[in-house]
């Protein structure tokens, strides 16, 4: 992000780009720009920018732009904005935002109103601080003019503007309409040193209706004479309903209706329960679909085609030569498997279609996308369209996608009332947009003294951003651009990565983006093209390809008789940063220290987000059975904004990767998934969670990803613990393949 | 009709015995503290206390709840929250915090059963409760938060000090 953000950017954050003006000033409005719309405002309310509203009765109202799935943003943001407002982040009224192109997130890669891509803080760091400063500063000469004093004089300190001389205090609701006619000035924001609310560990916000049972999220949407509905989906991928019998099913208690939408076959009735029931009895005939997508067709198609020369990525020396006079070279298939997310909030949303207004709830990542979808779908204009924001039961990428609110406006066009569209856990895990498997060839070479002379690696997967970007990019043009010409460009772009010469960053990230400083390097990438839906899953292509570069690297290391530690550090003395968070893993972790009988440790390291994390695994072998003892992790995220949150994320990451590189995956039988529920697709439980130490960088560098970054270590530190304890590599996730069959009576 | 009690509240609905006491929680009396997580007993995230003993509300038919106590999380800390849910904050646990009312129920039912639970007590109880989140080594903190305050004599059991945090 550039360094001048200005005060034309503030304005442009502030005053939205897509019809909708939020901000109420004086100099605005003589400026004949439009009046604010900021729901419930009201005159003598000051809302400074698109985040923050003052009443006259003192209400602080912060409006959070970025979506709460669990990752921290209601309580970091906060702390971004009262930090330069001085104002205890408590106090704040949180609301969360409606759509509005004022809210697009400043991410390159996001670039629209989303949360994703452990952007949140990164991108928010500065325009909200600022907006706190403009917003304390226009308070703090509101103040000034009512003591009749010099702005010198005041002081804005916890919620209130003091008279330092005199020591008269008043609230910021007090100077709230008065604040509002003040023009914005110019700010400068405060050093990372004199930070009062940014670097502290407050307890989450949200903490209190988590706890309670008040929080509400998009499956606990209720508003007036709500049907329910659930959706029959294709049971392979690529059916189509041929025809249904609902004769059954509409004699059933509570059903409304039974009808056919774009995704299947909709059951709508008044409650759940009645919904569910009813679509059981419902016999739908599919066509056959794409039956022959099965698991071990593919995993031959990948494995045959990763043999093949590919599109180069990078390339750097010659490692054809290098190899020539290596003294050892290895080769290595990997494999990584296609995950679900499973949010353990199951997909749902809620729609009112009626009189040319549309009204959309939605637990989503995206609320640019959601209302686009709602444009698509209702053929509204955006000023018809209503959206309301949720807490998110979880995301993890998967509620960046659609599908689930697409449904809803469909169901609800049809019936005329509002409806929600809930999905059974069965749903969700069989109608997903996936962690793309991957298949990786790579080859290494040493030299006589231990070096890792030469690298080459070709990875074979699908493309996330070309199946699922040009909706993104469709939705991101401006809105005068005639719809054709958006789908135009969104095809092209989609086309041109898939295998038209451009290769998708995440198919690669965390491979070709290594930091070793190895003289002879080569990636190349083969895209596959076939149909299974693929999507963003937490840290993305990091998720698989950390695993195998970071646990060839030790195979390497091992044929060159090197410690996996030491020669790693050898290799990132380029990359400082991330050489001291992998020191500082090895130090907290007693690496090289002897661990009691029977346990081995495994380190590994990845940049993703822009963040710097190690991770050292303490295993043993129990039987065919892995057991994960301890992690230390050191993350280096620039400015710690909230230290504990940073912890839970990395916590986090490690226990969502370690259920993936254990046991998880989603295989393909008759162009269905196997998978159906938590007993086949099971993530870590609590008895298996090993002891987690994570250690937060101090530093006063822009702050970088958080809730993405600690997963792509893990499954390599832990396999090459393994490979330690073994002396046999680890090649493919999961791990336990064909033990997940764990007690299923519990 | 069936009449069971809510919370401390008699409530009565006209549902067929065989619908799952979840949806009746979360569609007749409005309480949706209660969640849907695997509707298969898998996940824990709806588990609430039918006579003070937790079960999954998914999998138990709303008959079987019949002249019985229902305690769901709207009612644990409606008067003040309780000591398991103060902990919980202390320790900043949650993080989506859909199964966390699942996650506390539990708690509260393991800490009733045994005042004083071990490391390895807690772990086999809450183990039945995913959290896709993760927040795993922060729930088993704010249970030995709670063991950790009782006082000396509480509980009736040795009381060794508990190792305090992992962090």
């Amino acid at each position: 992000m550039s360094a001048q953000l200005t005060r034309r950017d503030l304005l442009r954050a502030s005053l939205g780009l897509g019809g909708a003006f939020l901000l109420e000033l004086g100099g605005c409005a003589a400026n004949g720009l439009p009046a604010p719309v900021q729901p419930g405002a009201r005159p003598g309310d000051f809302v400074p920018s698109a985040w923050l509203r003052i009443t006259p009765d003192d209400k602080v109202i912060f409006t959070l732009d970025r979506v709460e799935m669990g990752q921290g943003t209601m309580t970091s943001h906060a702390q971004l904005l009262a930090d330069e407002l001085e104002i205890d982040p408590a106090r704040f009224v949180i609301e969360l935002a409606g759509a509005n192109r004022a809210y697009d997130n400043q991410d390159p890669q996001l670039g629209l109103q989303s949360t994703g891509g452990s952007s949140s803080v990164r991108t928010s760091y500065e325009p909200l601080r600022r907006a706190g400063a403009v917003a304390r500063e226009m308070l703090r000469r509101a103040a000034a003019k009512r003591f009749t004093a010099s702005l010198d004089d005041c002081r804005a300190e916890e919620g209130t503007l003091l008279h330092v001389p005199s020591g008269r205090r008043l609230r910021y609701g007090e100077l709230a309409a008065d604040a509002a006619r003040e023009v914005i000035p110019e700010v400068t924001l405060k050093p990372a040193e004199k930070h009062t609310w940014i670097g502290k560990s407050i307890t989450r916000l949200d903490a209190r209706t988590k706890v309670d049972g008040s929080a509400v999220y998009g499956i606990d949407v209720s508003v007036p004479d709500l049907l329910v509905a659930v959706v029959l989906r294709p049971p392979r991928l690529g059916a189509q309903v041929v025809a249904f019998d609902d004769r059954a099913a509409r004699a059933m208690p509570g059903v409304v209706d039974v009808f056919r939408i774009p995704q299947g076959v909709a059951v709508v009735a008044h409650r759940y329960w009645q919904a569910t029931r009813a679509a059981a009895a419902v016999k739908v005939d599919w066509t056959e679909g794409e039956i022959w997508v099965d698991s071990d067709t593919l995993r031959k198609m990948y494995v045959d085609r990763v043999k093949l020369p590919a599109t180069l990525v990078r390339s750097h020396g010659n490692v054809g030569s290098a190899e020539r006079e290596a003294a050892h070279t290895i080769e290595a298939l990997h494999e990584a498997p296609y995950l679900a997310h499973a949010t353990m909030e199951p997909q749902n949303a809620t729609a009112i279609v009626v009189n040319d207004r549309c009204e959309v709830w939605a637990p989503t990542q995206a609320p640019a996308l959601t209302r686009e979808a709602a444009r698509r779908v209702t053929g509204l204009p955006y000023a018809s369209i209503d959206f309301h924001q949720t807490l998110l039961g979880g995301g993890f990428g998967r509620r960046g996608f659609q599908d689930y609110v697409e449904e809803a406006l469909h169901i609800a066009m049809r019936v005329k009332k509002p409806v929600k569209v809930i999905w059974s856990r069965e749903d969700d895990m069989r109608s997903s947009m996936y962690r793309p498997m991957a298949v990786s060839w790579a080859r290494g070479a040493v030299d006589a003294r231990g070096n890792i002379v030469s690298w080459s690696q070709r990875i074979a997967s699908q493309t996330v951003v070309g199946e699922t970007g040009p909706e993104w990019l469709q939705s991101i043009v401006p809105s005068g651009v005639p719809h054709p010409l958006k789908q135009l460009g969104g095809r092209l772009a989609g086309g041109l990565l898939n295998g038209n010469g451009v290769v998708d960053p995440t198919n690669v990230e965390g491979a070709s983006t290594m930091a070793y400083d190895i003289p002879n390097l080569r990636f190349e990438h083969a895209v596959m093209r076939h149909p299974v839906p693929v999507g963003a899953w937490r840290s993305v292509g990091n998720s698989q390809n950390v695993f195998f570069t970071e646990t060839f690297f030790d195979e390497l290391a091992r044929a060159g008789g090197k410690d996996p530690f030491v020669l790693r550090r050898e290799l990132l003395a380029k990359a400082p940063r991330q050489r001291a968070v992998l020191e500082l893993a090895a130090e907290k972790a007693g690496w090289g220290k002897a661990l009691p009988k029977g346990r081995f440790r495994g380190i590994a390291q990845s940049k993703s987000f822009e963040t710097h994390c190690a991770e050292v695994a303490e295993v043993s072998i129990e039987g065919k059975d892995v057991r994960v003892h301890r992690v230390v992790a050191v993350v280096d995220c620039g400015v710690a904004v909230n230290p504990d949150l940073i912890r839970a994320q990395i916590e986090s990451a490690i226990i969502f990767g370690l259920g993936a590189a254990l046991r998880q995956e989603i295989t393909w039988k008759r162009g269905a998934v196997e998978q159906s529920n938590f007993h086949d697709f099971e993530p870590l439980r609590m008895a298996e969670t090993p002891e987690i130490e994570v250690h937060v960088v101090p530093s006063t560098e822009s702050p970088t990803g958080v809730g993405e970054p600690g997963l792509p270590p893990i499954a390599p530190a832990v396999a090459n613990a393994i490979l330690a304890a073994t002396g046999r590599p680890v090649r493919a996730m999961p791990f336990t393949r064909g033990l997940a069959a764990k007690d299923q009576a519990r | 009709m069936i009449t069971f009690v809510v919370n401390g509240v008699s409530r009565s609905v006209e549902v067929p015995e065989d619908v799952p006491l979840l949806w009746v929680l979360r569609e007749e009396l409005g309480l949706t503290g209660t969640k849907f997580g695997c509707g298969a007993a898998l996940c824990g995230a709806c588990t609430v206390h039918l006579d003070g003993s937790p079960v999954r509300s998914c999998v138990t038919r709303v008959g079987e709840a019949g002249g019985k106590q229902v305690l769901t999380i709207e009612g644990l800390g409606a008067a003040t929250l309780h000591e398991v849910q103060k902990a919980w904050i202390a320790e900043n646990v949650p993080q989506c915090g859909y199964c966390q009312p699942g996650q506390i129920l539990s708690a509260v039912a393991l800490l009733k059963a045994k005042r004083r639970p071990t490391p390895e007590d807690i772990d086999a109880v809450l183990d039945a409760n995913l959290c896709r989140c993760g927040t795993y080594p922060r729930i088993r903190r704010a249970i030995g938060r709670v063991v950790g305050a009782l006082a000396p004599d509480e509980g009736g059991e040795q009381h060794e000090k508990k190792e305090e945090t992992h962090r």
